[in-house]
C-alpha cells in the first residue's frame, strides 16, 4: 500500500551478531531455530549414545545409576522440548509465510520473542548439568519421584522452570502462526487452497495453544510444591500424585500430535513434488488432520491404564485411542495413492519421505496394540513402549524433518545439499534406526523394563541390547554425515534457481532462493491449489501479481525480545535457588531475599514497558530499490 | 499495509482498533491468547475442584470464607468491567477525555479489588493460620485465586501505562488497538472471577 512518506530516516540496520540478536525477519528466525534445535538435538543425541553404551552388555558400570537417571531424563526432555520442537518451528518460519504468499508473519516482534524465550529456557535446563545435577525423574517427572523427598538436587527445579520459560516461547510461536495463517494469506489463497504443510502447521499451532497452558500449570504446581512447600502432590497433606499424571498427559498426548502433524505436512509436500502428481485426496487430508487433532485431546488416559482409573474409564480411553488409527490410515493411503502412477524421483528428501511411510505405520500398529488396555498391563513401562514411541517420533517425525530439511534447504540457504551424501545419510540413519529400535519390541515382550540402569545376564536380553547399541551408533554416523553435508554445502557458492527441484508446486518456489527480506516484490494472485504449478501448467514462468509495485513496509529490528528473555532466565535462576542454603552471605542475601528474582523480573517488565511506550514505525523499502534488486 | 501514528484526528474511523492490519492482527492474536488463558485457568480450576476438600486438619472453606467481603470484591470487579465498556464506547465516539476518565475509574476499581484481596489473604495467613503450606486445599486456593489476582495486578499496571500513552499520544491507529485488547483482557479476568466467586466461595460455603 502506497504511503505518503517513508521512515527510512529512522531505520537502524544492524550487521553481524547484532543483526541476529535483533532480527524480526521470519527467515532469519527460522535459521536461529534450526541452529538452536540442532545444538540441543546434538546434546540429546550424545545422551542417547551414552544410555545405549551403558546398556550394551549386562551389569555394565559405565555410568552410575544416578547419572543414568539424569541421562534418560535429559535425553527425553531435550529431544522433545528442545530438539524437535525448534526444528519444526524452523521449518514453519522458513516456509509457511512463503507458502501463503505473505511478506511477513502477523507478529514479527513476538516471533523473535518466542525464539529467545525458548532458547533461554533450554539453556537454563541444560545448565543443570554443571550446577549441581540434572533432573532425574524421567521426562514425565511423575510425583512423588519428582518431589524434594526423592529428588533432592535442584535438577527437577531446572526442569520445571526451564520448561516453563521454553514453553512460553512455544506458546507465543503457536499464536503467531495461527494469526499469520488466518490473516496474512495472499488474495485467492482460500483455506482449501492452502498447501498441506501450512495446514498442518495451522492445526499444530492450535494444539499448542490449547495444550501448552496445561503443562505450564502443572509445572507451576510442581515448582510450588518443591520451592514454596505447597501440597498439590503430597499425599500426606491431602495432595494427589495422580493429578500430576492427568495434567501431564492432558498436555502430553496432544504434544505427540503437535510433533507429528508438521511431519505429515512435510511428507504431503515432498511426495507430490517428487511424484509429479498432485496430492491424492487433498480435502480428506485436511479433514483427517483436523480429526486427529480433535481426538488427540481425548485420549490422554491411555498413558494411565495401569494407574487404576477403573475398567469404564480404561475402556472409553482405549476406544477413543484406537479411533485415531482411522484418520491416520486415511493419510497413509493418500500418500501411497499419490505415488501410484507418479514419476517418482528418489532424491534424498524423497527417500526420507518414502521411508517415513512404512516406519510410521509400524509405530501406529504398536500404538493400537498399546491402546488395548488389558494388553497394556503387560506392555506398560517395558521396552515395547520405548520401541513404539521411537518408531513414531524418530521413524515418523525425525524422518519427516530430515526430508523437509533436504527439500527446503535450497530455499533457506540458496544452496543444494549434496545428493550422494544425503542418500548416505538416509541409508545409515534408516538402517541404524531399525537396528536400534526393532529389537526393542522383543526386549519389551521378553520383559525388559524401561529406564533401568542395568540387567542381569542370560535373560535373552544380551544380544538384542548389543544390536540396539550398534544401531544407535550407526544413527549417530548418519547424523554426522548430515552435518558433514551441511559443512560441504556451506562452502559452495550461493545461488540456485527459484525452483531448484523444477517440479515445485507451491508459492515458495516462485521467488528467489533465498528470498529477499520482503519475500514477494508483489503479492501473488492465487488461482488454485498448488498455485505455482497451476501457473506453470498454464505456460507462465511467474505468478500473476495481485498489486502494483510499491514501497514495502518492514518492521524494525529490536533487541527487546532478547532482553525480555534474559530477564526471565535470571528470574528463573533466582526463584530456583531462593530456598538454597549458601555458605556465602552475599549469595544468601541476593538469592534468599528474592533479589535476583526481582531483578530478572524488573528487566523483563522494563523491556515490555519500553516496547509498549515507544512505537515502532518500521521503515519502507522504496520502489526504486526494489527495481534495482530485481535487475541485479 | 501498515499502521501509522501520523493522521489527522478527524480521519479516525468508528472502530479505529480494526482500521489497520496490525490492529486487526492484534485483536485476533489477543483472542487466541485468551483461548490459551482459558485452558490455563481451566486447569487451575480442575486442580482446585480435585483438592478442595483436602483441608489436612487446617481450616475448611466453610470456616474460612466471609461472603460479604468477596461479594463486595465481586461487585467492584463487575462494575469495573462496565466502566471499561464505557471507555471503549467513548473511544468509538473518539472522545479522548471520556476514554481516559473511564479507564482511570477502571484502574481505581481494580486497585480496590486488589486491596480487598490482599486484606483477605493477610487475614488468612495472620489470623487463621491458613497459608500455602497448610493443606492441599490451601495450596490450590492460593494458586488459583492468586493467579487471578496477579492477572488483575498486571491489568492495572498495563491500563495505567495505556492511560499515560493516551495523555501523550492521544487516540491513534496505534493506541486504539492497545486500549481495545486491554479491555478484552479486563473482561476476561472479570469472567474468571465470576467463576472463582461461584466455584471457590459460594460452593465452599455450601460445603
Ligand atoms: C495410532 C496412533 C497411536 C496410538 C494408538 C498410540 C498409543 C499409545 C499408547 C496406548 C501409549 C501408552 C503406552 C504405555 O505407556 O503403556 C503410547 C505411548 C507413547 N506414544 Fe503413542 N500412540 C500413537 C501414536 C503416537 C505418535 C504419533 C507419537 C509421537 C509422535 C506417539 C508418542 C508416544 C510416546 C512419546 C509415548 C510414551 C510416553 C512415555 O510414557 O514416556 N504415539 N502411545
Ligand atoms: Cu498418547
Amino acid at each position: 500500500m502506497a504511503h505518503a512518506h517513508a521512515h527510512s530516516h529512522s531505520v537502524k540496520r544492524y550487521s553481524g551478531l547484532m543483526d541476529w540478536l535483533t532480527t524480526v525477519d521470519h527467515k532469519k528466525i527460522g535459521i536461529l531455530y534450526l541452529i538452536a534445535g540442532g545444538l540441543f538435538f546434538g546434546i540429546g543425541g550424545i545422551e542417547a549414545i551414552l544410555i545405549r553404551l551403558q546398556l550394551i552388555k549386562p551389569m555394565n558400570d559405565l555410568v552410575s545409576a544416578q547419572v543414568f537417571n539424569e541421562l534418560i531424563t535429559m535425553h527425553g526432555t531435550t529431544m522433545i522440548f528442545l530438539g524437535v520442537m525448534p526444528v519444526i518451528f524452523a521449518l514453519m518460519n522458513a516456509v509457511v509465510p512463503l507458502q501463503i504468499g505473505a511478506r511477513d508473519v502477523a507478529f514479527p516482534f513476538l516471533n523473535s520473542l518466542g525464539f529467545w524465550t525458548f532458547l533461554f529456557g533450554g539453556l537454563l535446563l541444560n545448565l543443570s548439568w554443571i550446577m549441581g545435577g540434572a533432573p532425574d525423574a524421567g521426562w514425565t517427572s511423575y510425583t512423588p519421584l519428582s518431589t524434594t523427598e526423592y529428588s533432592s538436587t535442584h535438577g527437577v527445579d531446572f526442569y520445571t522452570i526451564g520448561l516453563q520459560i521454553a514453553g512460553l516461547g512455544t506458546l507465543i510461536g503457536g499464536i503467531n502462526f495461527l494469526a499469520t495463517i488466518i490473516t496474512m494469506r495472499a488474495p485467492g489463497m482460500s483455506f482449501m487452497r492452502m498447501p498441506m504443510f501450512t495446514w498442518t502447521s495451522f492445526i499444530t499451532s492450535a494444539m499448542i495453544l490449547f495444550a501448552f497452558p496445561a503443562i505450564t500449570v502443572g509445572l507451576v504446581l510442581l515448582s510450588f510444591d518443591r520451592l514454596l512447600g505447597a501440597n498439590f502432590f503430597d499425599v500426606a497433606a491431602g495432595g494427589s500424585p495422580v493429578l500430576w499424571q492427568h495434567i501431564f498427559w492432558i498436555f502430553g498426548h496432544p504434544e505427540v500430535y503437535i510433533l507429528i502433524l508438521p511431519a505429515f505436512g512435510i511428507i504431503s509436500e515432498v511426495i507430490p513434488t517428487f511424484s509429479r502428481k498432485r496430492l491424492f485426496g487433498y480435502s480428506s487430508m485436511v479433514f483427517a488432520t483436523i480429526l486427529i487433532a480433535f481426538l488427540g485431546f481425548m485420549v490422554w488416559a491411555h498413558h494411565m491404564f495401569t494407574t487404576g482409573l477403573g475398567p469404564v474409564a480404561n475402556a472409553l480411553f482405549a476406544i477413543a485411542t484406537m479411533l485415531i488409527a482411522v484418520p491416520t490410515g486415511i493419510k497413509i493411503f493418500n500418500w501411497l495413492f499419490t505415488m501410484w502412477g507418479g514419476q517418482i524421483r528418489f532424491t534424498s528428501a524423497n527417500l526420507f519421505a518414502i521411508g517415513f511411510v512404512p516406519t510410521f505405520v509400524m509405530g501406529g500398529v504398536t500404538g493400537v496394540m498399546l491402546a488395548s488396555a488389558p494388553a497394556d498391563f503387560q506392555f506398560h513401562d517395558t521396552y515395547f513402549v520405548v520401541a513404539h514411541f521411537h518408531y513414531v517420533i524418530v521413524g515418523g517425525l525425525v524422518f519427516g524433518l530430515f526430508s523437509g530439511l533436504h527439500y527446503w534447504w535450497p530455499k533457506m540457504f540458496g544452496r543444494m545439499l549434496n545428493e550422494p551424501l544425503g542418500k548416505w545419510t538416509f541409508w545409515t540413519f534408516a538402517i541404524g534406526f531399525h537396528l536400534t529400535f526393532f529389537v526393542q519390541h522383543f526386549l519389551g515382550l521378553l520383559g525388559m523394563q524401561r529406564r533401568i540402569v542395568s540387567y542381569l545376564p542370560n535373560q535373552n536380553f544380551d544380544t538384542l541390547n548389543f544390536i540396539s547399541t550398534i544401531g544407535a551408533i550407526l544413527m549417530g554416523v548418519g547424523v554426522l554425515l548430515f552435518l558433514a553435508n551441511v559443512v560441504v554445502t556451506a562452502r559452495k557458492p550461493s545461488g540456485v534457481a527459484n525452483d531448484p527441484w523444477e517440479d515445485g508446486r507451491t508459492l515458495e518456489w516462485s521467488i528467489p532462493s533465498p528470498p529477499p527480506e520482503y519475500n514477494f516484490k508483489q503479492i501473488p494472485l492465487v488461482r488454485g491449489l498448488d498455485a505455482f504449478w497451476k501457473e506453470k501448467m498454464a505456460g507462465n514462468k511467474e505468478m500473476t501479481p495481485s498489486e502494483p509495485l510499491g514501497p514495502i513496509h518492514m518492521p524494525s529490528p529490536s533487541i527487546l525480545p532478547f532482553v525480555m528473555s534474559l530477564g526471565l532466565f535470571i528470574a528463573g535462576l533466582g526463584f530456583m535457588f531462593s530456598t538454597e542454603e549458601f555458605s556465602n552471605s552475599f549469595m544468601s542475601l541476593i538469592f534468599n531475599k528474592y533479589i535476583v528474582m526481582i531483578v530478572g523480573l524488573v528487566i523483563t517488565f522494563a523491556a515490555m514497558i519500553a516496547r509498549s511506550v515507544f512505537d515502532d514505525h518500521g521503515y519502507h523499502i522504496e520502489t526504486e530499490e526494489l527495481e534495482g534488486e530485481g535487475k541485479a | 499495509m501498515s499502521a501509522h501514528a501520523e493522521h489527522v484526528n478527524g480521519e479516525l474511523p468508528h472502530e479505529p482498533e480494526k482500521a489497520t492490519l496490525e490492529g486487526r492482527n492484534k485483536v485476533l492474536g489477543f483472542w487466541l491468547f485468551l483461548g490459551g488463558e482459558a485452558v490455563l485457568f481451566g486447569t487451575l480450576f480442575a486442580t482446585f475442584l480435585a483438592l478442595r476438600h483436602q483441608n489436612n486438619e487446617g481450616p475448611t472453606a466453610a470456616e474460612l470464607f466471609s461472603l460479604p467481603i468477596t461479594a463486595a470484591a465481586t461487585l467492584i470487579l463487575l462494575v469495573s468491567s462496565l466502566t471499561s465498556v464505557f471507555a471503549i464506547q467513548a473511544m468509538h465516539r473518539h472522545n479522548l477525555e471520556k476514554l481516559k476518565l473511564w479507564l482511570i475509574v477502571t484502574v481505581v476499581l481494580g486497585l480496590g479489588f486488589l486491596g480487598l484481596e490482599i486484606y483477605e489473604f493477610y487475614e488468612y495467613v495472620a489470623h487463621e493460620s491458613f497459608d500455602m503450606k497448610t493443606s492441599a486445599f490451601s495450596s490450590s486456593f492460593y494458586t488459583l485465586v492468586g493467579f487471578h489476582g496477579a492477572h488483575v495486578a498486571f491489568g492495572v499496571v498495563w491500563i495505567s501505562l495505556l492511560i499515560a500513552q493516551l495523555f501523550k499520544k492521544g487516540l491513534t491507529f496505534v493506541t486504539a488497538p492497545k486500549v481495545y485488547v486491554s479491555a478484552m483482557y479486563w473482561h476476561f479476568i472479570d469472567v474468571v472471577w465470576v467463576f472463582i466467586f461461584s466455584v471457590v466461595y459460594l460452593l465452599g460455603k455450601v460445603g
